[in-house]
Parts: C-alpha cells; structure tokens; sequence
C-alpha cells in the first residue's frame, strides 16, 4: 500500500520535474531553448557540437513523451465524469507538454465500466473523454490537438467484474 | 421438483447432443419448466435406403422445450409406437398426460428428394373418439376433429432442419394461437481477447446452431440491428478508431458506411419500414437521437438535451421512439412522438431504466432496471405502468425481443463469463446459452424470416 503511494507520487513527481525543466526554457521560445543547451554541451564535447542541436530536442521529446506515456490513465467515479483532484497534476503535465509541443496531437479515450448497458457506456465515456478535453483546453492546450474517442464498456483493462475490476474500468487515456 | 428439473435439463442434453457437434451455444434452462404442457413428438418413420443428417423429431421437442410452454415426453415414457393415427391408443396418452401428438413420416422419393409428411393429432379429441362417425345432414360421415394439421411436403436433404423448425412453429401457434418464431436467427458479438481479431460479428439460427461469422475485427463491434426483411445488419465498428456505423448484406457480404460523423456514431436500430436508422450522435457535443433516412441520406435531429440521449427504439407503429435520458438527474426511459416531438417520461421506479424497447404488441416497455445496484431485465405495462422485474442474473443488459414477443434475450454474467440468456415474457420460463469459447453480448434477434 505504501510502497504504492511512493511509486504513484514518482510516476507523478517524475514527468513533472522534466516539465518543470522544460517550461523554465520554453518560456521564452523553443529556438532559444535548443541553443542554450547546445552551448552548454559545447563546453564539454567538442566534436558532437553541431549533430546535438537537431537530435537534442527530438530526443527530449521522446523522453517527455515517454514519461507522460508512463502516467496516462485518469480514474472515474461510479456514473461521475468529474477529473478527481489527484489527477490534476497528471492532467496539468500533459497540458504543459502540449502547449510546448503544437504539433503534437492526442487522442483521449473514455472508458466505462461493464455496469448498465453498453450504449449509455459510451455516451458515459464519451462524457470522461470530454472532462479530459475541457481541462487541457483551460489549460492552454488548442482543440486542434484533442481528439475523443470513446470505447464505452468495450475495452476493459480488468474483466473480473469485481468491485477493484470495475474501479480500473472507468477511466481515460491519453494516447500519443 | 429439483429432481424433475435436472431430469428435463438432462433429457434436453440429450435431445441437443446431435446438434452439438455445430452449436457453440448449448441451452441449459434454469427455471419454469415445470409449468410447461406435456407433448409428444414421436420419431418420423423412413422409408429410402440414405437416411438424411437430421433427426427431424429430436429438432421439434428441443424446440417446443425451449419456448418454455411444452415439456415433450422422453421417448422412453412413450406407451407406444404406433405408425399411423389409427393405432393410436388415445388412452394410454391421455394416461401420461399427453395433450397433443406430432408423428409423421419421411420417404425418399430420388436423389437427395425427400417427402416430408406429418399430422398434429389433439389426444383429447381422439379419445373422445377418433374418426367417429357422425350423422351430418343425414348422411354419415368421418370426423377429422382430432386432427389439428397436417401438412405433406418435398425438401432435398439439406433442408431437414429449416423443415423440423417450420413444423414447430406450425405446432406451436395450433396449440397456443401464437405465431412460431422457431424460424429465425439471433446475431450477437462475440469477444475472445486473446485472438488476432477479438471482436466477431455472428449469426446463428435462434437454438445457437449454423454460427456463421460475418465479420472479425481488431477493434469493438456493437449494437447489431436487423433490417425489417431480415437480409441486412446495421453495427456500430471501432476498425478506424473512431465509431462508425455500418449496414452489411449477411448474404453478399457487401458492407457499406452509413455515419461517421466525429463522436459518437451508436445505436443503430432499423425503422420498421425499413426505410430509416434511429441512431445517436454527438456531432453537437453531447449525444442526441437523430433518424436518418438510408437511401437520401437525411438527418433529423429528434432530441436537443444538454443530457445523454441514447438507445433508440421503435414502437411498432413507427410512430414513436422509446430512448434512455439522464435530463432527470439518473437515466430513465422517456417517448418521444416522431410527429409531434412530445416527449414524456415512462418510468418512475428503480435507480435507473435503460435499453428500453416495444414490444410487438406495443402495450409493454421492455428494459434494464437496477434497483439497488442491480441490474435486471424488467418490462412496464403502458396503460398501469405496472413494472415487473423478470429475471435474477447478473449485470444484464441488451434485451431483445422475439418477434412473436414470447421470449427475451439479453446478455448477463454466468461465473466470469458473460453469456446469453433468455426469459419468457411471463419471467416463469428462464435458459441460460452459455458459450463453450468467448464472452457473448449484444444478441439481436431477428424478425420474421
């Protein structure tokens, strides 16, 4: 249980801090941001100084995306699409990624879980999918890069209609 | 009474084991059929040297078993074998309780042409006194009386199943007044996770035999809906990520695209002129019943609810729909006239109503109730708007009538599994048709075929 909570808070904790990293440059623009660390990797090694500007910020991306890949998954209420407030930070490092990256488009599937019938399942998850959408939107993020799709009660993580199986079920994902 | 119970289920075992070899789906009724008429279907006599595939009497009594109303009496309880109706020993049938026999005869008369001839004799009648002669108008005639039907024709030998349906459904409406829906077929979505295309689009006669495949998928298929003539499906599929809404011909094979608007595209269901979908949208940001005529393309909007409006389903009349509305707070059923546009609500008791659809007759609502957390199928009578709760599995969901309206299928939870199942309009009569591989959902019967 502990041990979780510890693991859960570095799975947040951890994209976070990248981000942290990432809005202290991207605040001014992303060009300024490549430059700026090339020059600093200069001063240690000369001979990889004009390859690390074009594969440096690709490679950052990737490893933002990853991590953001890593802690993907926000968790629903029973018949609620309302973004419980543990997820906002998870929420608020996707935002942050996709206002520096425009280019980057996600999809967000809304889940349900297998309880009541399938149909009001998708408009359910729909409803998640949405709540997602809303919040990146507050958050700067443009409609241009969100999509939603929703499977409903189609895809279950868990099938062991259990109460925890359930609880797994109703959620959203973010997929780059 | 248990033991009466487990002996019909084992008769009826024994009865399907011929079919077994081609039904992934085995009945097991669980309830009701004690209160079931005692009938007998006595083996066809041949004659012809290539004795076809088909059992013809053992598909009639797994029929007549599975509407829930007859119980045919095992073939070792029979008092007699008699080859013609006159050695019938009304009697010794009336004895056992028997209320009615079907007997009948096959003779090969060429190359794969069979004749089929059966009767459907009344044991009451008969024993009152079969072909007794009567005065009539002075002169002196043969009743028939006891004789129901009887009915003579030529199939080839891959017809003897479709044929033993026919006689069951000619059965069934002599002795109830009912129409037969032994001739039709059920589609249904079947999941197996762990295959290269998880999601199957199936169709399989209503006893769960002839499973064809008409479509495998990576990616969730839903909601199939038969078009009223019984030759198209229209299905909501996920293959471009995104819900989309397609008819397909279950004899060509030929698939066309109908909506696939951003959002939802769900809950197809054909108009019973088979002219529109009834379908949900969310093109406008929050899902809406629209109708859209299939041949212009024409979109309707009939709902316009900040809520979830969803599950759209015909009244016979085509008239009305019955939809599922969470604008009250919790989903419930509400009508809404195609004409008029007044909507009302329908349902007032329970947590949530659900999946709601007409039945043939019109006069009840059939849907899903949760009542404290339970979901169950339950069905409402319009004018008292009485509800009554009809079955005690497990997270059901998906009913669909039979087009004479005698019997529900839906999906629900049997162990781990999720299965099919189905109850009688009266809740006395329940089967389980558990799947050997997969987990079952959305079944659809079909109309008339």
């Amino acid at each position: 249980m502990n041990l979780n909570k510890v693991l859960k808070a570095l799975l947040v904790a951890v994209p976070v801090m990248t981000l942290a990293a990432c809005s202290s440059t991207s605040s001014t623009s992303a060009d300024d941001a490549r430059t700026s660390e090339a020059a600093e990797q200069v001063t240690e090694t000369v001979q990889v100084e004009t390859a690390e500007p074009v594969v440096s910020p690709a490679e950052q991306m990737r490893q933002k995306l990853e991590a953001l890949r890593q802690e993907n998954t926000i968790y629903f209420d029973f018949d609620r699409a309302t973004v419980r407030p543990e997820f906002v930070e998870v929420l608020e490092a996707h935002g942050t990624f996709l206002r520096a990256n425009p280019s980057v488009r996600v999809t967000i599937e809304g889940h349900s879980d297998e309880r009541g019938t399938p149909e009001y399942n998708i408009a359910l998850g729909e409803r998640r999918a949405q709540a997602v959408v809303s919040y990146l939107q507050n958050l700067g993020v443009s409609a241009g890069q969100l999509s939603t799709v929703s499977y409903g009660e189609e895809k279950p993580v868990d099938r062991s209609r259990t109460e925890t199986g359930f609880a797994k079920n109703r959620r959203a994902v973010l997929v780059y | 009474m248990m033991t009466n119970l487990l002996k019909k289920t084992l008769l009826l075992a024994l009865l399907l084991v011929p079919a077994l070899a081609r039904a992934s789906l085995e009945i097991v009724i669980t309830e009701g059929i004690d209160s079931a008429r005692p009938v007998a279907i006595l083996p066809f006599s041949f004659n012809g040297t290539t004795r076809p595939n088909e059992n013809l009497a053992e598909i009639v009594s797994a029929d007549l078993m599975r509407s829930g109303k007859f119980s045919p009496l095992a073939s070792i309880k029979m008092p007699q074998r008699p080859a013609k109706a006159s050695e019938i020993d009304y009697a010794a049938w009336a004895r056992e309780g028997v209320e009615a026999i079907v007997m009948g005869q096959i003779n090969e008369i060429g190359i794969d042409r069979y004749t089929v001839s059966f009767e459907l004799i009344d044991v009451l009648k008969g024993n009152s006194g079969p072909s007794s002669q009567m005065l009539n108008a002075g002169k002196l005639v043969t009743s028939n009386e006891h004789v129901l039907d009887s009915r003579e024709t030529t199939i080839n030998g891959s017809q003897f199943r479709q044929y033993a349906h026919r006689i069951s459904d000619i059965v069934y409406e002599k002795l109830t007044g009912e129409r037969g829906a032994f001739l039709t077929k059920i589609a249904y979505v079947l999941v197996r996770p762990d295959n290269e295309f998880p999601y199957q689009l199936v169709v399989a006669d209503y006893d769960g035999v002839n499973e064809q495949i008409l479509l495998r998928s990576k990616e969730p298929l839903m909601s199939p809906s038969w078009s009223p003539d019984g030759t198209k499906l229209a299905y909501v599929t996920f293959e471009r990520r995104q819900a989309q809404i397609f008819i397909q011909d279950i004899y060509s094979g030929r698939r066309t695209v109908v909506s696939t608007f951003p959002g939802i595209n769900g809950a197809p269901v054909w108009s019973p002129d088979g002219e529109s979908l009834a379908l949900v949208l969310s093109r406008d940001g929050n899902p809406e019943i629209y109708t859209l005529n299939i041949a212009t393309k024409a979109l309707r909007r009939i709902t316009n609810q900040r809520a979830i409006d969803t599950e759209p389903n015909w009244s016979p009349d085509g008239k009305e729909l019955v939809f599922s509305s969470d604008r009250g707070g919790n989903p419930q059923l509400y009508s809404v006239n195609l004409a008029t546009g007044t909507t009302r609500r329908l349902t007032f008791e329970g947590e949530m109503n659900l999946a709601g659809a007409y039945t043939p007759d019109g006069s009840t609502i059939v849907m899903v109730n949760r009542t404290q957390g339970q979901y169950h199928i339950a069905k409402m009578d319009r004018q008292s708007r009485f509800l009554q709760v009809l079955t005690k599995t497990n997270l059901d969901e998906s009913p669909s009538i039979a087009p004479n309206g005698s019997m529900i299928i839906y999906s629900t939870m049997h162990g781990s599994s999720q299965v099919l199942a189905l109850v009688s309009m009266d809740g006395r009569f329940k089967a389980r048709l558990p799947a050997i591989d997969g987990q079952v959902k959305s079944p659809a019967w079909s109309p008339f075929l």
